[in-house]
């Protein structure tokens, strides 16, 4: 939450040049100790129990995590561990067979994934969607038209409504370009970036939207280590800036060390180990999980 | 810079050359060339509404005709005279003297359509590629068997005769523009729009960034059968007899093939399908006749038009597959784009045409000395 706190002042700071009154003052300080006080408590998302079976396959089971608002999570496992599906099922592309999730005390267990998007959680993808016969630009608004109240038929009638929306959204989506690095390419189709910048692009789109939680799947797959360690830093900037919570699934060990704060680590559908970095480093079911039994031996 | 973006030559080929033949053919009303220039007027409605759901969407329905001939239907029972009604046995009472005028029997045409469109809308559009287009298919069918059935409101397999001949050459392109402007409005310029492109790319992707599939599937279905019931009624009123035998699948083909060769993936495509399908066998026609070519005589061939546009139709498949203008948007964008009427105006738009020119030149007579 120390992230958070210039931020915060900033707003209260403002406020009260802007009233310069001293009650104004006092209640602001008073309700920002006690948004501190709930903040720093408050569950992001809660997954207790979850399971998911394919027919025979039992994919996840009995998963449990939670993730507390403005931290960075991620989620470590080998091939085949479930880690995906679980993203899968928050996102609401699976509806899950057991357990439930709640996204900010709301039960979002099998909600249809638009509706979860519009609550503010936000995945990208393992082997990258993005719509690649838009531009880099439409991509981006597709993001930042989630929240949009304009209808469908303002845009017939050209209203004043509709052009104002219009505008602040295409500013809004370039200035998530900006941060991505990759303003210009703009114009530019999706599909023909090169293949670092599509997962840039990705995170831009998503990052439009205004999310609460991001859910990244491999985000540094395919990069080279000069790319992955950019994407480090940006992640790192990105979740300072706008106080999210992070989900990451990642299989680039110095990414996962370098960024989170907490390590959640599967096998065979259920979690094995969780704690910080240095515990899972030195947990011997997490050493047992990727490199056999004799490994876990040897380095203990 | 090309020739295509300068406002001057977007205005020339696009609005005034066309809007100088339309004009001229109205004038010439009741010429056999009229009459096609119209044909062609509701082959681009039909063939643009089509390109909705079959390029913009990522669905693929054949259902046109049905819904052209529900439009026209409607659009008959509510415009033609008492006499002809009389004929026509089961007919209530109150409606028997109920006309109304022909936009408002156009639009509840197209209402009528989209109805239908929204009542099929939720068990078929669940279905994907080309289980959908049979199904589509189906509905013609079952279409076509109401109307030839129920006697008592549809006259049967005999038709309606005797609609008023409303569809002129004014009537036709003033609803084309119309529905046209509402179509790239909706799919160019709005966030409706860029949501179903989405659709159509990765619909896992767009859900996720909350895109209602559903909503958004039903929807543009249900406004492609809107234009295309309007389609239907213009085109009842252009023969002014229409029976069930009309509507059928070659109907649907034909609308098919023409959003397959203008180019499924923007409306401008469907207007130069539209064109091809129009006039192309028109001009091919003299050839099954047989023709003085050069003091030649050719001899009657007979079918020699069809075997052309099957070929013509291979060759477009092999070599150009997203149709002849692919997803370029150029010919909507001139008509409808301020850009166009303001530039004809400045004088830098001459001087880049000349500009242009002089390059062009220059870059031939370079090639040459290259040689």
């Amino acid at each position: 939450m120390q992230n958070r706190e210039p931020y915060m002042q900033k707003i209260i700071g403002n406020r009260y040049t802007k009233t310069k009154a001293s009650f104004e003052k006092s209640l602001c300080l008073f309700l920002y100790q006690l948004g501190k006080k709930g903040k720093s408590l408050k569950t992001c998302l809660n997954i207790s129990g979850l399971g998911m079976q394919f027919k025979g396959v039992k994919a996840v089971q009995n998963v449990s995590m939670n993730l507390e608002e403005g931290k960075l999570y991620a989620l470590i496992g080998t091939n085949g561990a479930g880690k995906t599906t679980i993203i899968n099922m928050i996102s609401g592309v699976l509806k899950p067979t057991a357990g439930t999730i709640c996204f900010q005390e709301t039960d979002i267990t099998g909600m249809r994934p638009d509706r979860i998007a519009k609550m503010g959680v936000t995945r990208t993808y393992q082997n990258l969607r993005l719509f690649k016969k838009m531009t880099v630009l439409d991509n981006v608004l597709m993001g930042a038209q989630m929240h949009s109240t304009c209808g469908a038929w303002e845009s017939v009638f050209q209203t004043s409504r509709f052009r104002e929306n219009e505008k602040s959204m295409r500013e809004h989506a370039r200035k998530m370009l900006d941060i991505m690095g990759i303003a210009a390419f703009e114009k530019e189709f999706a599909g023909s970036l090169p293949y670092g910048n599509q997962r840039k692009l990705e995170i831009a789109r998503i990052l439009a939207s205004n999310p609460k939680l991001l859910l990244l799947d491999e985000p540094a797959a395919g990069m080279n280590p000069q790319e992955s360690h950019e994407l480090v830093d940006i992640i790192r900037g990105i979740q300072k800036e706008f106080g999210l919570t992070i989900l990451l699934i990642e299989h680039d060990m110095k990414v996962v060390m370098n960024l989170c704060e907490y390590i959640y680590c599967m096998a065979a559908g259920e979690v094995i180990a969780e704690g910080g970095p240095e515990a899972i480093r030195n947990n011997p079911r997490v050493i047992e999980a990727y490199l056999g039994k004799r490994a876990s031996h040897v380095t203990n | 810079m090309k020739y295509r973006e300068n406002a001057a030559v977007r205005f020339v080929c696009f609005v005034l050359l066309p809007l100088l033949i339309l004009i001229y053919s109205a004038i010439n009303r009741g010429h056999y060339y009229s009459d096609l220039i119209c044909l062609f007027g509701i082959h681009l409605i039909l063939a643009t509404s089509l390109n909705l759901v079959n390029g913009f969407s990522g669905m693929f329905s054949m259902g046109h005709a049905a819904f052209m001939a529900v439009g026209a239907y409607t659009s008959a029972l509510l415009t033609i005279s008492e006499t002809q009604k009389a004929r026509i046995s089961g007919l209530p009472e109150w409606f028997q003297k109920f006309t109304l005028p022909f936009p408002l029997a156009l639009l509840c045409a197209g209402l009528v359509a989209a109805l239908l469109a929204l009542l099929i809308g939720f068990p078929v559009l669940r279905l994907k590629s080309h289980y959908l287009s049979v199904a589509t298919l189906g509905l013609i069918v079952i279409v076509r068997a109401f109307l030839d059935n129920e006697d008592q409101f549809t006259n049967g397999a005999r038709g309606i005769t005797g609609l008023p001949s409303y569809s002129t050459i004014f009537s036709v392109f003033l609803t084309g523009l119309i529905l046209l402007y509402i179509m790239y409005r909706l799919i160019r310029c709005s966030s409706y729009g860029r949501g179903l492109i989405a659709m159509r790319d990765d619909d896992v992707a767009a859900q996720t960034l909350g895109v209602r599939i559903v909503t958004k599937k039903i929807s543009i279905f249900c406004l492609s059968a809107f234009a295309a019931g309007i389609g239907g009624a213009l085109w009842g009123h252009l023969q002014t007899v229409i029976s069930g035998q009309f509507f059928y699948f070659t109907d649907s083909f034909e609308i098919v093939e023409m959003s397959i060769i203008g180019g499924m993936y923007s409306l401008s495509g469907g207007i130069v399908g539209a064109l091809v399908m129009t006039f192309l066998p028109e001009i091919l026609a003299p050839l099954e006749t047989g023709i003085m070519i050069g003091g030649f005589q050719l001899p009657e061939l007979y079918g020699a038009s069809n075997l052309i546009m099957a070929v013509f139709l291979i060759l477009l498949i092999i070599f150009r597959r997203q149709g002849i203008l692919g997803d370029s948007e150029i010919i909507v964008e001139s008509i409808f784009s301020k850009s166009t009427y303001t530039g004809i105006f400045k004088a830098e738009t001459y001087r880049k045409l000349v500009d242009i020119t002089k390059a062009k030149l220059t870059g031939k007579k370079k090639e040459k000395t290259a040689k």
